[in-house]
């Protein structure tokens, strides 16, 4: 009778404390060295998974940062706030870039401001409709309104107003390139947040047709004024279609008032501050003429300089090439 | 040369005619959950082969030389769960160790293993055969190999359609979950028809 209870406990309880013997070795043997500072990393990564770092996830780079010595600057949704964590623990020095924010080249969109050509019904997703005869919107470059950048946006950074037009809040985004890749005409472009000075337009057309199909108003016609005008030759046409480097824009917003279309959006437009030389500190050194882009001032050498208000671009290029602090904003 | 055919027999019935997922209905969780993507389904597939294999050799001698002469056969199920959890433990830990690149291609299907029905449905099938095959110890292994083979053609055959199935225009409630397992459905009643080559 006991034999009956007994044995089947014997068995199975040997069978279990057999295997688990055999793993407890087996874990001591086969045991796999694993960096902590991988869970450290990932512990401060955000866990979105964007990809914006060019890895599959957050894991990923973890993986990379501390066994591939990849850089640690590259999680956009982070921020610097990440880049400092993990600059401690990896103990380098936290070196972050400018943060970036998406910028759609398209003041189009909304139910007002698109032209369309015919009522699109189908997929409901960008991608189908600008299969079906280059899309419904007349503007073959513009954009088509159903909002495949807002699906992909994982940090509400668009929203969409009652005009079903989409806003982009430069305080939530993340710079994670989501919109970017969504979008099947390309508007959306990451933009150094500090550059106020944007094109607002992504039409190759020339001259009067995108006027005829744009539904905003503003587009770029590829005339080229803005391209001549820029006094750091950060505009380029390209293919008929301005573009701005931002590397060398320095946000005077000289290109903005040139434009005929106002295509080119200047948030402080008006609203820029004019350079003055203190004159009792100008040793007249010549650097800041040398330096202004718009030739605004004037002065010979070991001479108090002056500054043509009305060329002034408010730059402030001389602000910070002034080696005796002697020209303020007012 | 009977011996060869033995073996052939065994192997069509296994892949074809007994297949695990259509014939059996087992191991139905990965078979849906990890069909999305050839690639993970191969993964997967492979790693279930193996376990299999294994599962199959192990369960034999513990049936043989443990629970047959005792006169427990009643245990089998615990022992036999026991059995394949701890081997899936292992072979993680051994693959971790030497095939470092293999255990992240393979990733969370090993644990998943452990769980997976058709595991232990190929470990008790083996022990109660009744299709006039007497099962021994090397019989037992190679039926576990082949059972592994026909699950891994049955996840592969499933991914392929549902990796096409993803550009196709379907109704939003039919989107997912619903036209997998009526896809599941069309492919049971067509690996039906091979029941026609019983032996």
């Amino acid at each position: 009778m006991l034999e009956t209870i007994l044995i089947p406990i014997g068995v199975v309880g040997g069978l279990g404390l057999l295997y688990g013997l055999g793993l407890a070795i087996a874990s001591k043997k086969f045991h796999v060295e694993i960096d902590a500072r991988v869970e450290q990393v990932l512990s401060v990564l955000p866990g979105a998974n964007c990809g914006a770092c060019g890895k599959a996830g957050c894991a990923g780079y973890a993986e990379a940062i501390v066994s591939g010595g990849s850089a640690i600057n590259l999680c956009a949704p982070g921020g610097a706030n990440a880049v400092a964590l993990i600059a401690g623990i990896m103990g380098q020095t936290a070196t972050v870039g400018e943060r970036k924010v998406a910028y759609y080249h398209c003041a189009s969109g909304g139910t007002n401001t698109t032209k369309f050509k015919y009522e699109y019904q189908g997929i409901s997703t960008c991608k189908a409709a600008v299969n079906v005869s280059q899309g419904p919107n007349l503007c073959t470059y513009g954009c088509v309104g159903l909002n495949d950048c807002f699906v992909a946006c994982k940090f509400d950074a668009i929203t969409i107003d009652e005009n079903n037009q989409r806003i982009i809040d430069e305080d939530k985004c993340t710079a994670c390139g989501a919109c970017v890749k969504a979008c099947p005409r390309h508007l959306i472009e990451l933009i150094p947040v500090s550059k106020i000075v944007r094109i607002k337009c992504s039409s190759h057309d020339f001259g009067a047709v995108p006027k005829q199909v744009c539904g905003a108003g503003h587009p770029c016609i590829g005339c080229g004024i803005c391209a001549k005008n820029c006094p750091v030759d950060a505009i380029t046409m390209v293919d008929q279609l301005a573009v701005i480097d931002y590397t060398k824009c320095i946000n005077c917003g000289i290109c903005a008032t040139k434009c005929p279309t106002k295509a080119i959006e200047d948030a402080l437009a008006g609203m820029r501050k004019k350079a003055e030389i203190i004159e009792e500190k100008c040793i007249g050194c010549t650097i800041c003429a040398k330096n202004c882009p718009a030739g605004a001032i004037t002065g010979n050498l070991k001479e108090v300089h002056h500054i043509d208000k009305d060329k002034c671009v408010g730059c402030e290029i001389c602000v910070k090439k002034c080696p005796k602090d002697a020209i303020v904003m007012k | 040369m009977e011996l060869f055919g033995q073996i052939m027999i065994m192997a069509v019935g296994a892949i074809f005619i007994n297949n695990f997922v259509f014939a059996k209905i087992l191991g139905i969780c990965p078979y849906l959950g990890v069909s999305k993507k050839l690639d993970s389904a191969l993964g997967m597939g492979l790693a279930v082969t193996f376990v299999m294999t294994m599962a199959s050799a192990f369960t034999w001698l513990i049936q043989t030389y443990l629970l047959v002469p005792f006169g427990i056969e009643y245990l089998q199920t615990i022992a036999f769960i026991l059995t394949i959890a701890s081997l899936v433990q292992f072979v993680e830990m051994v693959i971790q160790k030497n095939a470092p690149a293999l255990y992240k291609s393979l990733g969370v299907f090993l644990p998943l293993i452990s769980t997976n029905c058709a595991v232990l449905g190929v470990a008790i099938l083996n022990l109660t055969a009744d299709n006039g095959l007497s099962y021994n110890f090397g019989f037992s292994i190679l039926n576990g190999l082949f059972s592994g083979i026909g699950f891994t053609v049955a996840l592969i055959l499933m991914a392929g359609i549902r990796e096409k199935l993803e550009y196709a225009e379907l109704p939003d409630s039919m989107k997912g979950m619903p036209i997998a397992l009526i896809i599941a459905g069309s492919m049971a009643l067509a690996f039906l028809g091979f029941s026609g080559l019983k032996f």
